[in-house]
C-alpha cells in the first residue's frame, strides 16, 4: 500500500502581539493523519474558520514551515526536519488550486501565459510539447485551447476560470492536488460541475485530492476520507460516509446539526453555550470543552487521545466509546 | 406592503450603461421574510440598494419607483428619493462584511449612538441599547469593545442588533451570514427569525444558499440575469418549482446520506451587455423551444400567489 498522506505530530505555532502581550496560537496542534491506499482518494478537511485547515494545506505545500513534526505525501517527506525535495520535483507531484480564481490570475496577463509557464518550467517541455500538454489538460476540464488563448481573466466566468486553474494544476500530472475551498466563490448552479470534475479526474488521471471546505454536503458527495478539525486539532478522522451519517464527536454532531437543509426545518430551540465562539488561545485539556454538552472534569485536565473505533475512524473524545454504545442502543 | 413598480436600475460605466435590474413588478407582503436568490450578477444586491434608496453613482434608477407602504412626517407617500430620511428608523440594512462596516477606531457603543439628536440624552440611549443587546442574549459588555476584539459571529450579531434597535418596518439583509461558519450562521439566523416574529418586520433576505432560504423565508424571489423568474410561497417554490432554473438550482445540491449523482447546470448566464432576445435562460434550459428564443416570457401568476416567467411552466 502507498502512503497517500501522513502527518506525524504536526505542530505550527504563530506568535502574535508584542513583548508584553504576546500570545501564541497553536494553528496546528499534534495533527496525526494517515491515509494508505493504492487507489487515488479524495480526503476532505472540514472545520470552521480558524480551525487550521488552510495552515495544514500550506504546510503540505511547503509555503509554511511547521514548528515540529513531519508530513509525507506519496512516500516522500514534504515538510518538517529533513525534507528537501527539489522544487520542480515537488511541484510535479503536488499542485494547488486556490479559493478565488479571480485573484489567482492577474488582470494584466492572459491566462494561457500561466499554463505555458507551468508546462515549460515544471515539465521542461519545448514550446510545441508544452502546447500539446496544455491542450490535453484543458480538454480534460472541458475547455479548448483556442477559447482560452490570449484571453484575460475578466473574459471568463468564475466557473470557467476555476476550470482553467484546475487545468493548470493538471499539466504536470500531479499525484495530489490540494484544493483550498475551490467552490466557495462559485455560483450554486456551476458548483456541481467542478465537484463532478474532481470525481472524473480522480478516475481518469489517478489524481488524489485534499479537498478543504466548510461545506459538509459536498464533502459527503466527493470524499473517501474526512478529517474534522477544531482549533488546530483533529477531532474525528476516518471514512467520510460513516462519519457524516453517524458522527461520534460532539463537535461533528454540532456541525451536522447546523447545516441549513432544504428538506427539514430547524427545531426552534434556545441555544446554549454551544454556538458562542470565544477568542481564547491558551487551552489545557480538550479544546471543545466550553461548548461541549458532555464536558466533565476530565476534559479540563486531560487532552483526549485518539480512540480507534471498529469502523476504522479515530475520535479524539474521552466519551467516544460511551457515545457509540448509546448510538447502538438507540438503533 | 412593498410595491416595486417596473424597476429598472442602471450602472453607468466606461463601456456605457447596463441594466442590472431590468423591469421588476412585484408586491412583497408586510410582516414576512422574503428571500431573494440567484447567482452573482443577477441583480439581487442591486435590487436591495434600490429599495434602500442608496442610489449613488454609478447606480441610478432609470425608471420605476418603490412604494414602501408608509407615509412620511407630512403625510406624503415615501419614495426612493426620501427614504434616506427614514434610514435605521423605518428601514435598515444588515451588510455582509461586518468588519468593514464598523469603524475600527471607535468603540461599538459610540457607533450605536452616532445619529442626529442624541447629544442631550446619550446616557439614556446607551442604557436602552444595553438593555436591548441583553434582550437578544448577547453580552452587554460587547458594545464596550472595539470591533477587532470581537469574533466574526459576535460582530455580525452586533450588526443585527444595530439594524433592529429602532424596530424598523423593513430590514434589508445582504448575505449577512455568508462569511461565517455553519454553527454561527445557524445562531444568527435563529436570532433574526426570533426578532422577525416578535416585531413583525418585513425582511428582504439576499443569499445564494438555498438551504438558508428554506429555513428562514416565507416567500421566495428567484432572479436570473436581471429578471425575476419565479416568485411565490417558499414551500411552493421549493416543493413544486414552476421555472426550470429554480428546479436545477435546488436539485443540483448534494445532501448528506443521499448518494445520487448530481449534475450542475451547464453554460453560463448571458452577458447583460449583449442584446438579449427571448428568454434569458433559454441557452441553458432543457425545455427550451423556438418560442423561448424569440419571445421573452412575462412573469405570470400560474397558481394563486405563485408567479413564474416561463413559456413551459406547466412542464417543469
Amino acid at each position: 500500500m502507498t502512503t497517500v498522506l501522513k502527518t506525524e505530530s504536526l505542530n505550527k505555532t504563530y506568535r502574535l502581539g508584542g513583548f508584553i502581550n504576546r500570545v501564541k496560537i497553536n494553528a496546528l496542534d499534534e495533527v496525526n493523519l494517515h491515509v494508505e491506499s493504492d487507489e487515488p482518494v479524495i480526503i476532505s478537511l472540514v472545520g470552521e474558520s480558524g480551525s487550521g485547515k488552510t495552515t495544514l494545506a500550506k504546510v503540505i505545500l511547503r509555503l509554511v514551515y511547521p514548528s515540529s513534526g513531519t508530513a509525507t505525501v506519496y512516500d516522500e517527506q514534504v515538510a518538517g526536519t529533513g525534507s528537501n525535495p527539489s522544487k520542480n520535483q515537488f511541484l510535479s507531484a503536488i499542485q494547488p488550486i486556490f479559493q478565488n480564481p479571480f485573484e489567482a490570475f492577474s488582470a494584466y496577463r492572459s491566462v494561457d501565459k500561466y499554463l505555458q509557464r507551468t508546462a515549460r518550467r515544471i515539465n521542461a517541455k519545448s514550446e510545441k510539447d508544452a502546447e500539446a500538454a496544455i491542450e490535453d489538460a484543458l480538454a480534460s476540464v472541458g475547455l479548448k485551447y483556442q477559447d482560452v488563448k490570449g484571453k484575460y481573466r475578466n473574459q471568463f466566468s468564475g466557473g470557467e476560470l476555476q476550470r482553467i486553474s484546475i487545468a493548470r494544476a493538471l499539466i504536470p500530472r500531479p499525484k495530489m492536488i490540494i484544493a483550498d475551498e475551490p467552490v466557495s466563490m462559485i455560483d450554486a448552479s456551476l458548483r456541481m460541475n467542478i465537484i463532478n470534475l474532481f470525481l472524473s479526474l480522480k478516475e481518469d488521471y489517478n489524481t488524489s485530492f485534499l479537498y478543504i471546505t466548510h461545506d459538509l454536503a459536498t464533502a459527503y458527495y466527493v470524499s473517501d476520507y474526512i478529517a474534522v478539525m477544531y482549533r488546530g486539532s483533529i477531532v474525528e478522522f476516518g471514512d467520510a460516509k460513516s462519519i457524516l451519517t453517524r458522527p461520534v464527536h460532539p463537535y461533528t454532531q454540532l456541525l451536522l446539526d447546523s447545516i441549513a437543509l432544504t428538506d427539514r426545518k430547524w427545531e426552534r430551540t434556545q441555544h446554549g453555550a454551544a454556538d458562542i465562539e470565544a477568542k481564547e488561545f491558551q487551552f489545557t485539556g480538550c479544546r471543545f470543552r466550553n461548548r461541549c454538552p458532555l464536558a466533565e472534569d476530565i476534559c479540563k485536565h486531560e487532552r483526549p487521545q485518539a480512540i480507534s473505533l471498529p469502523d476504522g475512524r479515530d475520535v479524539y473524545c474521552h466519551f467516544a466509546e460511551e457515545t457509540i454504545q448509546k448510538m447502538e442502543i438507540t438503533t | 406592503m412593498i410595491k416595486l413598480n417596473n424597476i429598472i436600475a442602471t450602472y453607468t460605466t466606461e463601456r456605457g450603461q447596463v441594466n442590472a435590474v431590468d423591469g421588476l413588478n412585484l408586491e412583497f407582503p408586510s410582516g414576512k421574510t422574503i428571500g431573494i436568490a440567484g447567482e452573482s450578477g443577477c441583480g439581487k444586491s442591486t435590487l436591495l440598494k434600490v429599495v434602500y434608496g442608496d442610489l449613488i453613482y454609478p447606480l441610478s434608477l432609470t425608471s420605476g419607483n418603490v412604494e414602501y407602504g408608509f407615509t412620511g412626517d407630512f403625510g406624503t407617500e415615501v419614495t426612493t428619493k426620501d427614504i434616506k430620511d427614514h434610514w435605521f428608523k423605518r428601514i435598515s440594512y444588515i451588510p455582509q462584511a461586518s468588519m468593514s462596516s464598523l469603524n475600527p477606531v471607535l468603540r461599538i457603543r459610540r457607533q450605536f449612538v452616532d445619529f442626529q439628536g442624541v447629544d442631550q440624552d446619550k446616557e439614556q440611549i446607551l442604557a436602552e441599547v444595553r438593555e436591548y443587546v441583553k434582550s437578544l442574549d448577547l453580552p452587554p459588555e460587547a458594545i464596550d469593545a472595539y470591533p477587532h476584539q470581537l469574533s466574526g459571529g459576535m460582530r455580525q450579531r452586533i450588526m443585527v442588533a444595530m439594524g433592529t434597535f429602532f424596530k424598523p418596518d423593513i430590514i434589508l439583509a445582504d448575505e449577512p451570514t455568508t462569511a461565517l461558519d455553519v454553527v454561527v450562521q445557524k445562531s444568527i439566523l435563529m436570532l433574526l427569525m426570533d426578532i422577525q416574529e416578535q416585531m413583525g418586520n418585513t425582511i428582504l433576505f439576499v443569499s445564494h444558499d438555498m438551504g438558508v432560504h428554506y429555513q428562514l423565508t416565507h416567500k421566495m424571489l428567484i432572479m436570473y440575469a436581471a429578471k425575476a423568474v419565479e416568485f411565490g410561497d417558499s414551500e411552493a417554490v421549493f416543493g413544486e418549482p414552476l421555472h426550470p432554473y429554480t428546479k436545477m438550482l435546488t436539485d443540483s445540491l448534494p445532501t448528506i446520506g443521499d448518494d445520487h449523482i448530481r449534475e450542475g447546470v451547464s453554460g453560463r448566464p448571458p452577458s447583460l451587455w449583449d442584446d438579449l432576445v427571448g428568454c434569458r435562460f433559454a441557452a441553458r434550459c432543457p425545455l427550451a423551444t423556438e418560442i423561448c428564443r424569440q419571445q421573452e416570457p412575462e412573469l405570470v401568476e400560474h397558481k394563486p400567489g405563485h408567479f413564474s416567467a416561463c413559456h413551459h411552466a406547466d412542464q417543469v
